[in-house]
């Protein structure tokens, strides 16, 4: 199983495919054919029958199993004392949280969108964050924070945000957002096994779009560990989440052997002075960066070394967002091996639109064709 | 130990007492541990509205200051209207010309006589489910369509509408009830304010923190809670060790009254009184209207997960409050099957043609997406203007696909 890194797990290539059909199938007993919501959910079993310390919380995580399942069978398995629907109260969620690891627990919070941990915020920053600082290492925190991230699934208001690079941003939290089922299991167990706090973003967007053959024994991916999801020579695209998938896309549907030629007619119109037939040929080597803090530097520097081209495509928005961390290391450790400008696709600097609207936001794939155009053209 | 001396409760009660702190701090006369006790007091903070309607829409109490049986009529409109939408706005959502919709079944009457007894100079500051309160106050439906199917268009409340956007993050919009309220004092002008919000949000921070503040400052704000009985698939008893909602107030120092939510005439009763407190100057109260959710909390909920048939069925058969009005009306021979199949003929053909206009409204917004830039500031500053540019020229060549 690819996915599923061993020796230090950096920047493993990948070589089963990233992304199996819906009928992909599984390996005899010893795997199970689980989309991303589903790892989650054998994740949580698995970490929860190994260690009684694991408490899972948050609103309606218990008897409805969560608004998105991921804790589905949880609370028929270990009872109201270990899967605890809570009053709807976000800042005492992580703040309880933060108390129970303190005090030999290892609690599992849901905050049920991205965009309600805005109002634990406080709790994250200022405590959940430093606490072991602040006390010299005598408390710890122990805490992993499960929220579902991102848009493309016409949501309401605040339930489409990408706000990864605020957390990313807090030195003491560790952040981490999986673009496949078995990296979904293999880093919650890895996040699980952490003495400090883990903000681990499941992308909603592909909780239910595909399946994988996932071990069905536990296992880690470890955190800060990014993986190659295909080897390539001519440019570099890091990505993470959900947009991953937007990226494969566009290998797929502009890979040598396949040119759409409605596509190109769409978006030739568009780019208008970039060569866009040029890219459907073009050799990409695509990184998923799995975790954030810390992030895999090694194999991105060694990939733009190679490379000499870099493109970064994220959901969030561009300003402060984690592309430009990247962006900014690479020119910091390997300008020389640059050929051409780093390019960043991010979401527009303006908030979320709703749902009729909410794609443009997206990185979509003229975009992602457009970077690849102009990063080749240096 | 010497006994605690009763407070007079005479000055308390129907109006909060501002001096009972400074009163309990000055009077220890230099007796150690003794205290005043303030028990009376606080008991008279919490109170229950009688009620008007039973069950099975018999008169059980007298009406409410200044209403009449033909208020039944003018309000039963408004109960069937909400409804009539909701059915529709459901519907909408099941054939895919909406997103997820959170329906208001079953919480009619706590929105009809709670909105029937505003003021045209008073404000009303929803939650995410008060589309018959927001139509009441003269929202057309289309704004609420507009908003559930997903263009901002639906948030941009008419200027002659007293009506603040919808809250979806729970309990955001409390603090800002607080402070227009607070604005409103500060610029001496008359008007209450009423701000809705469901039993989930009483467990935030926010809750809390807002009515300490308007406590305070003695806000003209009326804090509306629909206790629905559910938060998504919590029920209240998980929500809050307290008895009641209401008696949250009692800590922040003014009244709070539970009220039939399902009786129309009741909430009417509760929040009237609360209104003509807080345009006196009295400050606020917290008025919980104990009502039913009975559909399921978004479209996107299934409630046999986490409560029985059985339950629904007593709240739908024996407490829905349309029944419990029109049953009354029809005792007084001011309703009759005729009229209810005119008004729902209107209701349907209203709606009807606040669906076409929000239809073509998502049809406008999406013919200029670059519109998504237009608002984020006051002026757009170089960054965006550039971004809007690129979105222009390089996205706008991807229409239909991605
Ligand atoms: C801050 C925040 N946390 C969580 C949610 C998800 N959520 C939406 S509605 C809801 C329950 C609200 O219950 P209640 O306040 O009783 O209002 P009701 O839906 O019953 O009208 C939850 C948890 C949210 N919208 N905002
Ligand atoms: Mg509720």
């Amino acid at each position: 199983m690819a996915a599923v890194t061993g020796e230090e797990g950096r920047g493993v290539a990948v070589s089963t495919p990233h992304r199996t059909s819906k009928n992909g199938s599984t390996n005899g007993s010893a795997s199970l054919n689980l989309n991303l919501v589903e790892a989650i959910n054998q994740a949580l079993h698995l970490a929860m029958e190994r260690d009684s310390r694991v408490v899972v919380m948050g609103e309606d995580v218990g008897r409805n199993g969560g608004v998105f399942r991921a804790t589905d069978g949880l609370w028929q398995r270990f009872g109201p004392e270990r899967v605890i629907d809570t009053p709807l109260a976000e800042s005492v969620i992580v703040g309880a949280a933060v108390g129970m690891a303190a005090f030999g627990l290892r609690p599992v919070a849901e905050i049920q969108f991205e965009g309600f941990t805005y109002l634990a915020f406080d709790q994250l920053v200022t405590q959940a964050a430093r606490l072991r600082n602040r006390s010299r290492g005598r408390f710890r925190v122990p805490l992993v924070l499960r929220a579902p991230h991102g848009g493309g699934v016409r949501a309401p208001e605040h339930h489409s945000e990408a706000p990864e690079a605020l957390y990313a941003h807090v030195p003491g939290l560790q952040v981490v957002i999986p673009s496949n089922p078995c990296d979904a299991k293999g880093l919650l167990l890895a996040a699980l096994q952490q003495d400090d706090p883990v903000i681990f973003f499941e992308p909603k967007r592909i909780y239910r779009a595909f399946r994988q053959s996932v071990p069905q024994e536990a296992y880690t991916v470890p955190i800060g560990a990014a993986a190659v999801v295909r080897e390539g020579h001519d440019v570099t695209v890091v990505s993470w989440g959900a947009s991953v998938h937007s990226v494969l896309d566009v290998i797929a549907k502009h890979g040598v052997d396949d040119n759409n030629s409605t596509d190109h007619a769409a978006s030739a119109d568009g780019i208008g002075h970039l060569d866009v037939d040029a890219v459907s040929h073009l050799d990409v080597e695509l990184i998923d960066l799995r975790s954030l803090k810390p992030w895999d530097e090694e194999t991105v520097l060694h990939s733009v070394e190679k490379t000499g081209r870099l493109v970064v495509v994220q959901e969030a928005w561009q300003t402060g967002g984690f592309g430009s961390e990247i962006i900014s290391r690479v020119a910091q450790k390997a300008l020389y091996s640059l050929q051409a400008p780093p390019v960043l696709v991010g979401g527009w600097d303006i908030p979320v639109p709703l749902a009729q609207l909410e794609r443009e936001q997206l990185p979509s794939s003229v975009r992602i064709r457009a970077a690849l155009a102009q990063v080749m053209q240096g | 130990m010497t006994k605690p001396v009763p407070t007079s409760p005479s000055t308390i009660g129907n109006s909060t007492d501002p001096d009972l702190g400074r009163r309990l701090e000055h009077s220890h006369n230099g007796v150690a541990h003794s205290l005043p006790s303030v028990s009376q007091s606080l008991v008279e903070l919490y109170r229950e509205t009688p009620p008007v309607l039973a069950p099975d829409g018999t008169q059980v109490g007298p009406f409410p200051a200044g209403l009449t049986p033909a208020d039944g009529v003018t309000l039963y409109r408004w109960l069937l209207l909400g409804r009539v939408f909701d059915e529709k706005a459901v519907h909408l959502q099941r054939q895919g010309r909406m997103g997820t919709y959170p329906p208001l079944v079953g919480q009619e009457a706590a929105q009809a006589g709670s909105a029937y007894a505003l003021h045209p100079e008073d404000w009303l500051i929803p939650s995410y489910r008060d589309h018959l309160a927001a139509r009441m106050r003269g929202l057309s439906f289309r704004y609420t369509l507009m908003y559930w199917m997903g263009i901002e268009e639906g948030n941009r409340i008419p200027d002659d509408v007293q009506v603040f956007t919808t809250a979806v993050s729970i309990g955001d919009q409390l603090p800002h009830a607080t402070g227009a309220a607070l604005a409103t004092q500060l610029l001496h002008e008359k008007r209450a304010f009423i701000v809705y919000f469901g039993d989930g949000a009483t467990s935030e921070g926010d809750f809390h923190e807002s009515l300490n503040f308007a406590g305070v400052y003695r806000l003209p704000l009326v804090y509306f809670c629909q206790n629905n009985q559910y938060a998504i698939s919590t029920p209240r008893t998980r929500q809050t060790a307290s008895a009641t909602i209401a008696q949250k107030a009692i800590a922040y120092g003014f009244p709070g009254e539970r009220v039939d939510g399902n009786d129309v005439f009741a909430v009417y009763d509760a929040v009237h009184r609360a209104l003509e407190r807080a345009r006196a100057g009295e400050g606020p109260t917290l008025v919980e209207a104990v009502t039913y959710r009975l559909g399921p909390h978004t479209t996107a909920d299934d409630p046999s997960r986490y409560r029985s048939k059985d339950e629904e069925e007593i709240w739908a058969k024996q407490r829905d409050p349309l029944l419990r009005l029109r049953r009354f009306l029809q005792s007084q021979n001011l309703w009759t099957d005729e009229d209810e199949e005119r008004a729902r003929a209107e209701a349907v053909a209203e709606v009807q043609q606040e669906i076409a206009a929000a239809e073509a409204a998502v049809q406008e917004a999406k013919r200029h997406p670059e519109q998504i830039f237009d608002h984020t500031f006051a002026k757009l500053p170089l960054y965006l203007q550039r971004q809007r540019q690129e979105f222009l020229t390089v996205t706008r060549g991807d229409n239909g696909q991605s």
